[in-house]
């Protein structure tokens, strides 16, 4: 239906529910229609790595058999950042994804992925850390779908994120959807505050507020890059998401 | 070198707050190893926190002077820079952060403020391995992440690794000694020896038991009771109380 591709949505589609209804409001209904197409060969490993722009990028990656996805994506920016992706996956094909929101001011900073186990075999790790001050928000909706026929999947994913001051916020929805009977799906969120015992040890030991703070968000976002095989790519990443806090939090 | 007069602190909680120090009064010189003792809940690790800076701890009457500064006008990680050195009783873990970058960074923190250049990696790992040896812990777990997975006598050592790289002027060590064994505590009490006997050093001791201070020989211990030091006397005074006990030796007091 033409009439379908001019309608915007809104905070009230589950997808939507916690993007920024003022961008949406005012956005473009032709960029919203708009998906880039990857295709990872049957045997081929591909590793993208992303700094999200401001507004939406949609990516549709279909990994055929034994193919790798890796997708390491940095989301520092504002007001409203999202990065959507969709992923199928063919026999024994995997899907790693490494997400960092982080932000301050009004900035709303999301990841949105489906995850498709389209046939047996395949797996798929998810991991996305948020940390977000003044009253930005980091999001993270992660589905996973697991098709009947999809046995031997394992699925898995993780967001956990800090809140650096009170207005701030973060919000994560793991929807899982499984139609096969031998598969492991996990998945993880936790939401707190920087460790004030950790904070603590820190001064003891000589280091300044600030750079205490540094160096703990640094090890949480970690967990976000871990899987980065290359590890210029990994420290580059994180300086990246890093820099953004030094001109904000701290 | 440290001089405490009339120290009164409370202790912020859930529960409201709660008065533990209750005009504290003890000169540290230095040279000097000072050890206090005394029964559960008396103070003595609040007292350690309170000269830390800990967030919590506040000191409602008394004063703090360290090298003739006012201890108590300091944040947490100024009084690291100028000397003091806190060691704890619970080690805390740093998931993520390996103890090289951790104690690395900190230590050039400290240089930094006070204006001295920061140390190369490569003069840093040098200092490390020396500390690390000094202390008989394997270089390997300095590159893990700070007390992650290590156990109770490990975090100990690691505390003493610390300060050893630190190489501070004055050092708090509270209960070191609890969670070692036999050869360990040796081990950390002639690490304590060589990093801190040294004329222009100091040390405040912490502890329950006798048998560390058989390595580290005090030259005056305290008893701590009530939040106030009630006895002080020369290392024959912690063979006392390990012979009859707190209430017997108190009575006299």
């Amino acid at each position: 239906m033409p009439e379908a591709a001019t309608l915007l949505p809104t905070t009230r589609d589950e997808d939507w529910r916690y993007a920024d209804p003022d961008w949406l409001a005012a956005a473009d209904p032709v960029v919203l229609a708009e998906w880039e197409e990857i295709a990872v060969l049957a045997g081929e490993t591909r590793c993208n790595t992303c700094e999200v722009a401001p507004g939406v990028r949609r990516l549709r990656v279909s990994v055929s058999a034994g193919g790798r996805f890796d997708l390491f994506a940095v989301n520092a920016t504002g007001p409203y950042a999202r990065l959507e992706v969709e992923v199928a996956l063919a026999d024994g094909a995997h899907f790693e994804f490494g997400g960092v929101t982080i932000g301050g001011g009004d900035a709303t900073q999301e990841f949105v992925t489906k995850v498709v186990h389209a046939e047996p075999n395949a797996t798929s790790n998810q991991v996305v850390r948020a940390v977000q001050w003044g009253n930005s928000t980091g999001n993270f909706l992660g589905r996973i779908e697991v098709v009947k026929d999809a046995q031997k999947t394992d699925a898995a994913q993780n967001f956990r994120a800090i809140l650096l001051n009170k207005g701030a916020s973060a919000n994560t929805k793991p929807e899982l959807e499984i139609f096969a009977d031998d598969v492991k799906c996990a998945h993880g969120a936790a939401i707190g505050e920087l460790d004030p015992q950790i904070a603590f040890y820190m001064a003891a030991r000589g280091l300044p507020p600030q750079a205490a703070r540094k160096l703990q968000v640094h090890a949480f976002l970690a967990d976000a890059f871990a899987a980065v095989g290359d590890d210029d790519l990994r420290e580059k990443l994180l300086g990246i998401a890093l820099d953004q806090l030094e001109e904000g939090a701290l | 070198m440290l001089k405490i007069t009339n120290l009164h602190a409370q202790v912020a909680s859930d529960s409201g707050t709660k008065k533990i120090l209750n005009g504290l009064t003890l000169e540290v010189g230095a040279g000097q190893v000072h050890a206090i003792m005394g029964p559960n809940g008396a103070g003595k690790s609040t007292l350690a926190y309170v000269l830390g800076g800990r967030p919590g701890y506040e000191v409602t009457e008394g004063s703090v002077t360290f090298m003739g500064q006012d201890l108590l006008a300091l944040d947490p990680h100024e009084r690291a820079a100028v000397g003091l050195f806190l060691g704890f009783q619970y080690p805390v873990e740093i998931p993520g952060v390996s103890n090289v970058q951790f104690l690395r960074e900190a230590l050039n923190a400290q240089r930094k403020y006070r204006g001295e250049e920061p140390l190369s990696g490569g003069e840093f790992l040098k200092l490390a391995k020396e500390k690390a040896g000094l202390l008989k812990m394997d270089m390997d777990m300095l590159k893990r992440p700070v007390n992650v997975g290590f156990s109770g006598g490990e975090k100990k050592r690691n505390e003493m690794v610390q300060m050893g790289i630190l190489n501070p002027s004055f050092a708090i060590l509270d209960e070191t000694d609890s969670g070692l064994d036999i050869d360990a505590l040796r081990v950390v009490g002639d690490g304590i020896n060589a990093i801190m006997r040294d004329p222009a050093k100091g040390v405040l001791l912490i502890t329950h038991y006798q048998r560390l201070l058989d390595y580290v020989q005090p030259d005056v211990v305290h008893i701590l009771a009530k939040g106030r030091i009630v006895k002080s006397g020369g290392p024959e005074l912690a063979l006392e109380l390990e012979r009859e006990g707190y209430d017997t030796v108190m009575a006299d007091a």
